[in-house]
Parts: C-alpha cells; sequence; structure tokens
C-alpha cells in the first residue's frame, strides 16, 4: 500500500486561495531502464491524479515517467465551503489510492 | 612535459569537455516539437503569460524541482485551462499535463522532474480563448537521470 502524505489548511475563509501539497510514495519505473542481465524493466508509473472538492473536480494532472520518483504536487483551490477533499492517483498495474482530507470554511 | 606545459594541456582539454558537455541544449529537437504540435494543433504559441521557475544548474536530474504559473484572473470567462511541460532530449518529451479550472484559485503548480541531460524545457499554457503561451528555461543537470544505474 502506497503511502500518501497530504498538506491541507484545516480551516480557510470563505474565497480565501489555499495551497495544498500531496505527496505519495511510488517508484515510477520509467520502463527505459534495464536489468543487469539487460531484461528491459516495465514501465510502471502513477498515470493520473485528480482532486475534488465536495464531489467538483478542481485540479488533475496526467503524468509521464519524466516526474520524479514519489510523486510531489502543490497546486491550490478556493476554498468555497466546508467538507471534503478527495485525491486519488491512478496508474499501472491497478495502481489506484484515495485519500482525503476535511476542510471547515468560515 | 614540464608542469606548465602539463597544466595548459590539462586545461585546454577541460574547456572541450565542458563545451561537449553543453552542447545538447543547443537545437530543439524535432520529437519536442511533434509533442506540442499535437497538443496546440496549429493554432500559434506566443511566448509570455506563462513562467516557468527551475534550477539553472541541478547537481540531480533524478529529482529537479520545477513550478509553472500563469497570470490570469481566473474567472469563468477567463481562466488557464492547462498547462503542459515538454522536455527536449529525455527519452520522451511529454512531462506532464496540468488541468485548471476557475475552482484551481490559481494556476500555479508545483512538482519534480527526471532530466536525462542539460536541456531546455518548455512549458505551455492553455488559455480558456484556446490562446497558448510559452515560457522555456534551460538547465544544467550534473548527474543526469540516466537510463541505466539505481535510482
Amino acid at each position: 500500500m502506497a503511502r500518501a502524505l497530504i498538506n491541507v489548511p484545516g480551516q480557510a475563509r470563505r474565497g480565501e486561495i489555499i495551497e495544498i501539497k500531496t505527496l505519495i510514495s511510488h517508484v515510477m519505473e520509467t520502463g527505459h531502464r534495464r536489468t543487469e542481465a539487460g531484461a528491459p524493466i516495465a514501465r510502471d508509473i502513477i498515470r493520473q491524479f485528480v482532486c475534488t472538492y465536495n464531489g467538483a473536480e478542481v485540479f488533475r494532472a496526467d503524468l509521464h515517467p519524466a516526474i520524479a520518483a514519489n510523486p510531489f504536487l502543490v497546486f491550490s483551490t478556493v476554498a468555497t465551503e466546508s467538507g471534503t477533499l478527495t485525491f486519488t492517483w491512478t496508474g499501472d498495474n491497478g495502481f489506484s489510492v484515495t485519500e482525503s482530507a476535511a476542510i471547515t470554511v468560515s | 612535459m614540464d608542469r606548465r606545459a602539463f597544466l595548459r594541456t590539462a586545461g585546454a582539454g577541460l574547456g572541450l569537455v565542458s563545451i561537449v558537455a553543453v552542447r545538447p541544449a543547443g537545437a530543439t529537437p524535432e520529437r519536442m516539437q511533434a509533442a506540442i504540435r499535437r497538443v496546440v494543433g496549429s493554432a500559434p504559441v506566443t511566448p509570455g503569460r506563462v513562467k516557468l521557475e527551475v534550477p539553472p544548474l541541478s547537481e540531480n536530474g533524478h529529482a529537479v524541482p520545477l513550478t509553472v504559473s500563469v497570470e490570469s484572473p481566473m474567472t469563468e470567462a477567463d481562466h488557464v485551462r492547462a498547462v503542459h511541460v515538454f522536455t527536449e532530449i529525455n527519452p520522451l518529451p511529454d512531462v506532464a499535463t496540468f488541468r485548471f479550472s476557475p475552482r484551481s484559485g490559481r494556476a500555479r503548480v508545483s512538482t519534480r522532474v527526471r532530466l536525462a541531460n542539460t536541456q531546455t524545457v518548455v512549458a505551455i499554457g492553455e488559455l480558456s480563448n484556446g490562446s497558448f503561451w510559452s515560457d522555456r528555461a534551460t538547465v544544467v543537470v550534473t548527474l543526469a537521470a540516466c537510463l541505466e544505474g539505481p535510482l
């Protein structure tokens, strides 16, 4: 199970732009490397990251092998209402991790 | 060979090596252009509005910090739809596509990328009115994220 770290402010004022940081453990194997015996190592990457805010998509990233191992993303959203931010990473070999964070908007 | 002559030769050799190392950043390879064309189609790409922040020199090509931001009011009528990042001589030109909406508040994203060598990185901003803007930066990589070897 991949470990994900999420940094979301717990509280915000309505209309404030908040910064979100996410980090997930993943090798992001490029598919370009070979073993010492010369056999190609199959690609194994996270292809997509989606962040939704109470069900509405606010940010999405399509990733390629050029993203470093343990993908780290910093982005922002407008604090519109109290609720839940959901983060989903999907990738090769059926990789899928979903995490969520609560936010209180006053 | 006396000491002075040796130093002179060694110095010339070093100079030559550094020129060779920096050289690949020169021309923009066609593969990156083709990848950019796949995204923008036949639309013109204008330099400006996009700000690509990467270190001018990176010791480790396995994780180079990269930040892209685009000036925009991020309203329903005028916002940034996406930012596309490309590299010149990585095995694949595509790095990532980031998609925004007015709910994003601002069009700014940071991540860490792999760079196979010293090369130019290009960021293209796609606006809601269909226009494309770009910025580019060259990163000198001392330890390349090469194809062999452990991570």
